[in-house]
């Protein structure tokens, strides 16, 4: 039997449909409306466990207008390795392209070898990784891209810890290691450009990686209406460097302000970090911060 | 409610989910400072603001959730944001 791949016309305003549980001021579902947005009705997308997956499909309802698949936390990149194989096989590759997503923790942890392998093995897929910073559907736990020195439920703060110890994974170096044509960072803050590296990896045959910093009220402790603040002071200190890199070139970034913002802007309204405030001693830990931001103007060329 | 094996749930359905009763602050559109930048319908998480005009931007309460990023990210201060009474 052969169905059809052709997605609803496009009758709602957005491919992501309002009734969503996602909570208020929600960064990742924003970046997952801008995605969908971008990349059009000609798609079938994988999902990795995590809040998007929760919130986007309360049994029996889903929020999806296009064709979507979930089935476990590790393996949203080899479910769609298979579509993709299963449209080549099919002679249908021209009339859908594949996107597979993920948070931060079915990316960089649980879903890294999934991932790892389909960056491997060439497939023609657009991998987009919702970057929370944290387990935040099972209640703000740390995972590989919790920042360092911020306050989780398994990282917490007290006299012995300043917070999640380890620096955040450098995920997009990883994926760029893998040898594949397209790797790009984005922000929820800076919409146009989300749409742009869409629209250019879809573009591209073969594996991309794309990551996209979400930021989320509830983990984050950051009011839900300053969203859009918080990401974008993130990009303008240096603590989220935005780029693109192409067959293993940095071909184009995002500059940071001159002069410079300091990262306590970017730290002071967030809830997460509030405990670098509290004592003198929070100063050195938000000097090493400021440090990492540093690291990355120099390592991209920021400035 | 019939479960088969492999859950398929039908597209856009979480239209039923009214998620307007979540709201403790309510938008409100002046429409009248707005230059028509769009930016409270690109920011809009729930994706339910709507351009009925140009520079005229309207937001369904159906399911508004009151986040405010609307109002916060505004560019002319167009749009206000009131405490809802219920």
């Amino acid at each position: 039997m052969t169905t059809t791949l052709t997605a609803p016309k496009e009758q709602s305003c957005t491919l992501l449909a309002p009734g969503h549980t996602a909570c208020t001021g929600c960064g990742e579902a924003l970046a997952a409306k801008l995605v969908l947005g971008a990349a059009g009705t000609n798609i079938i997308v994988t999902d990795a466990t995590g809040c998007l997956e929760v919130f986007t499909t309360k049994f029996p309802q889903s929020s999806w207008e296009v064709p979507f698949i979930h089935s476990l936390f590790e393996n949203s990149a080899a479910v769609a390795s298979g579509v993709e194989v299963a449209l080549k096989a099919l002679g249908r590759q021209n009339e859908a392209k594949v996107i597979a997503q993920g948070g931060d923790g079915g990316t960089a942890d649980i879903g890294l070898q999934a991932l790892s392998g389909m960056l491997e093995r060439g497939h023609d897929i657009l991998y987009v990784c919702y970057d929370n910073e944290a387990y935040m559907n099972t209640g703000v736990q740390r995972s590989g891209l919790t920042p360092f020195d911020c306050m989780t439920t398994t990282s917490p703060c007290g006299e012995f810890s300043w917070g999640n110890k380890h620096n955040k994974k450098d995920m997009p170096s990883i994926a760029a290691a893998h040898g594949i044509p397209y790797v790009a960072t984005a922000s929820v803050a800076f919409p146009k450009d989300i749409e742009n590296k869409v629209k250019k990896a879809l573009s591209i045959t073969g594996p991309k990686y794309m990551q996209i910093h979400s930021p989320c009220p509830l983990g984050w402790r950051s009011k839900p209406q300053l969203t859009i603040q918080v990401a974008r002071l993130a990009v303008q200190t240096g603590l989220y460097p935005i780029f693109e890199i192409e067959n293993g070139k940095v071909t184009k970034v995002r500059k940071v302000t001159t002069p410079k913002t300091p990262v306590e802007e970017y730290l002071k309204i967030q809830g997460r970090f509030a405990h670098l405030f509290k004592s003198p001693k929070g100063k050195e830990e938000i000097q090493k911060i400021q440090e990492i931001a540093d690291r990355n103007i120099e390592k991209y060329g920021l400035a | 409610m019939r479960l088969d094996l492999g859950a398929i749930a039908k597209a856009g359905t979480s239209k039923a989910n009214q998620t307007g009763s979540w709201r403790n602050y309510k938008p409100i559109f002046h429409q009248v400072k707005c230059i028509g930048c769009g930016l409270c319908k690109i920011y809009c998480p729930e994706g339910c603001v709507t351009m009925i005009e140009k520079k005229k931007y309207t937001v369904d309460y159906t399911y508004c959730k009151g986040c405010g990023i609307c109002a916060e990210e505004c560019s002319s201060s167009d749009i206000e944001m009131i405490v809802e009474e219920k």
